[in-house]
């Protein structure tokens, strides 16, 4: 009966910069440093610590700086000599044939096309549910319900690739057999259900994409649980106070806060499903001929593609070849997190 | 529009804990009425079983009967949603929507309520903000978000809010206590002007302040931590501040005021 919830929220508050900013006006001529008052005696020694920390911080990051740097520089330096030696167009090209050093024919159109397509779709499918699963957890289900929940939908993210795999091309691919008929029978004029480039309908990128909606499924709902369960109490109240019912106060007090939050989650799964490597090389079946922009298509997503020919890593012409392929993928990821942060970064909130 | 309130037999309990014991009080339409007493006496949770925002807290519940205008808020009948529609809150902290326009968080309330006539919302919009002070600083900015006006501005933003909904009852649980002298002074002159068309209840520790802008003054105690609060006295201001009946009262207030 201590505990007191509801009244008296925490004293910082996003609006409490008044008086540290007073200070900083008062301390302008002492010290730019953080503004937090009533330093000045102390300055010595407080300034060394101040000194070696920043060092600290600010070195750590560069660090991370340092050593994306490096990977990406060690990627261009291996992948130029054989997109000097590449005979196709690397970007047009829906062939990747490194057989014959000699004669190297490699281009990345499908893999972009495989690798965008099953992971948005994967993306489409798992947002909404992902949404769905935290609302619940955080605004609906009792405490008891909730618990167990949130820990299965975990339990999914330790499932192992592999297992995902398996699953995929054995239970799910048969299962999802019929859906497909039916989709490419009704929705075959729009070009996503349009005939592939296989000659059945399982084991598509359409397959592929579901089992890696489930895997990215555990870090998109975690992600949102726990920035919508940071809903300020006293945002939601708000909204109570003018008599919405739960969804009204979701609508107006937890998804305006969270809303950040739920983007920056999806896009980490977006990153996951990108780079997912096994579970995809397993499900999607390879294509002899170019896709046709379908989910019915089959083929290599750029992770799947390079540890397929992990053998052939022995001659550097070749391996080249797939390094050039991974420096793509690499800067993909980097562009869908500068756009989720662009997305994140128009309204965050307090 | 505004209604009488009364209590009869109030008691709050926040699951086993006994919070409030046997509160009744009268509260009639178009007056101030001041909620003070030690910190953990029970002032907040009288004032949000008004509105029925107590039973929000998990295991929270309520004895007794709560009427607005002689109607039970806690009948079977009536449900807690569409009480909080016609009794209006403002918080000790403001809490204006921080995304939200302006002009959105004027007409929160109106939305919910199914208004959606944009010149309606429009001039609710002026009129709330103008009732509550703020027209002439944000009337050039309503499409900017609450989130960036300062604290006066915010709690000001809320009780616009609050009555563009044009509440049966505004209940205000120290709507001043995160506000500068200035900023205080006008929401006190605000509560003012509101008086003529709202009944109003306000949870105070500022003695002067209760002392100021209402007309009935109730005293609430604890005898001892973890024994429930009470309804000491509750009487007109001048009478409470001058002249208590309970020895109790005089001590809390002559304490206060050294
Ligand atoms: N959410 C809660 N759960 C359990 N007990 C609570 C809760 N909120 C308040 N209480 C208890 O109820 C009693 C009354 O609290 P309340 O917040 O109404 O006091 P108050 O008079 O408003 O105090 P203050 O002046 O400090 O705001 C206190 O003993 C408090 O600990
Ligand atoms: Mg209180």
């Amino acid at each position: 009966m201590t505990e007191r919830t509801t009244e008296q929220a925490p004293p910082q508050g996003p609006r409490d910069e008044d008086p540290a900013a007073g200070s900083a006006t008062l301390d302008t001529v002492t010290d730019p440093g953080p503004a937090r008052g009533g330093r000045s005696r102390g300055s010595s020694s407080g300034g060394r610590g101040e000194r070696v920390f920043r060092g600290l911080t600010s070195g750590s990051g560069l660090l991370v700086v340092v050593a994306i740097a490096a990977i990406g520089l060690f990627l261009l330096v291996q992948a130029v000599p054989s997109l000097m030696a590449n005979n196709a167009n690397f970007f047009t090209s829906p062939l990747f044939d490194t057989r014959d050093p000699a004669n190297l024919n490699f281009g990345i159109r499908d893999l972009v096309v495989v690798t965008v397509l099953s992971s948005l779709f994967a993306l489409v499918l798992a947002m909404p549910v992902a949404l769905g699963i935290a609302l619940f957890l955080t605004h609906y289900a009792p405490r008891r319900v909730a618990r167990p929940f949130a820990y299965v939908i975990d339990l999914l993210a330790a499932v192992p690739s592999i297992i995902y795999g398996l699953w995929g091309i054995a239970v799910l691919a048969p299962a999802l057999l019929p859906v497909a008929t039916w989709l490419q029978g009704n929705l075959g004029w729009f070009f996503l259900f349009a005939p592939g480039n296989l000659p059945v309908l399982t084991g598509t990128i359409f397959t592929g994409g579901v089992v890696l909606a489930v895997m990215i499924l555990p870090i998109i709902t975690a992600v949102t649980r726990e920035v919508f369960a940071q809903t300020p109490r006293f945002h939601i109240e708000a909204a109570q106070a003018l008599g919405a019912t739960r969804w009204e106060v979701i609508r107006m007090a937890v998804l305006p806060y969270g809303r950040s939050g739920y983007i920056a989650g999806s896009m980490l799964g977006l990153g996951r499903a990108l780079g997912e490597t096994i579970a995809v090389l397993i499900v999607i079946r390879a294509a002899t001929t170019p896709s046709n922009f379908s989910l019915f298509d089959g083929g290599y997503t750029f992770a799947s593609l390079i540890a397929s020919a992990a053998s052939e890593f022995s001659q550097p012409l070749p391996t080249g070849a797939y390094i050039a392929a991974g420096l793509v993928l690499f800067v993909l990821t980097f562009v869908v997190n500068a756009i989720a942060r662009v997305i994140a970064g128009g309204k965050v909130n307090g | 529009m505004a209604k009488r309130l009364d209590l009869k037999d109030v008691d709050i309990y926040y699951g086993d804990f006994h919070a409030v014991q046997d509160v009744n009080l009268s509260v009639a339409p178009r007056s101030v009425t001041s909620f003070i007493g030690p910190s953990g006496c029970g002032k907040s949770t009288v004032l949000r079983t008004l509105n029925r925002m107590h039973e929000e807290i998990p295991g929270a519940r309520v004895d007794g009967e709560v009427l607005l205008d002689g109607e039970d808020i806690y009948a079977r009948s009536s449900d807690a949603v569409s009480v909080r529609k016609t009794i209006g809150m403002v918080f000790q902290r403001p809490n204006p929507f921080p995304t939200m326009s302006i002009r959105d968080n004027v007409v929160a309330g109106l939305k919910l309520a199914g208004v959606r006539d944009k010149k309606k919302l429009d001039e609710v919009c002026e009129a709330s903000l103008r009732g509550a002070n703020l027209w002439k600083e944000v009337s050039e900015r309503l499409d900017k978000p609450g989130g960036g006006l300062s604290g006066g501005q915010q709690q000001r933003l809320c009780i616009a809010r609050a009555i563009a909904v044009q509440p049966d009852v505004l209940l205000m649980d120290e709507p001043c206590s995160a506000l500068d002298p200035i900023s205080t002074l006008a929401i006190e002159d605000l509560i003012d002007d509101l008086k003529k068309d709202y009944t109003i209840v306000i949870v105070t520790h500022n003695m002067q302040q209760a002392a100021r802008v209402s007309d009935q003054t109730a005293f609430f105690n604890l005898e001892a931590t973890g024994k429930p609060g009470k309804l000491v006295e509750i009487d007109d201001t001048a009478t409470i501040f001058s002249n208590p009946k309970q020895q109790a009262t005089e001590d809390y207030i002559s304490g206060r005021f050294g």
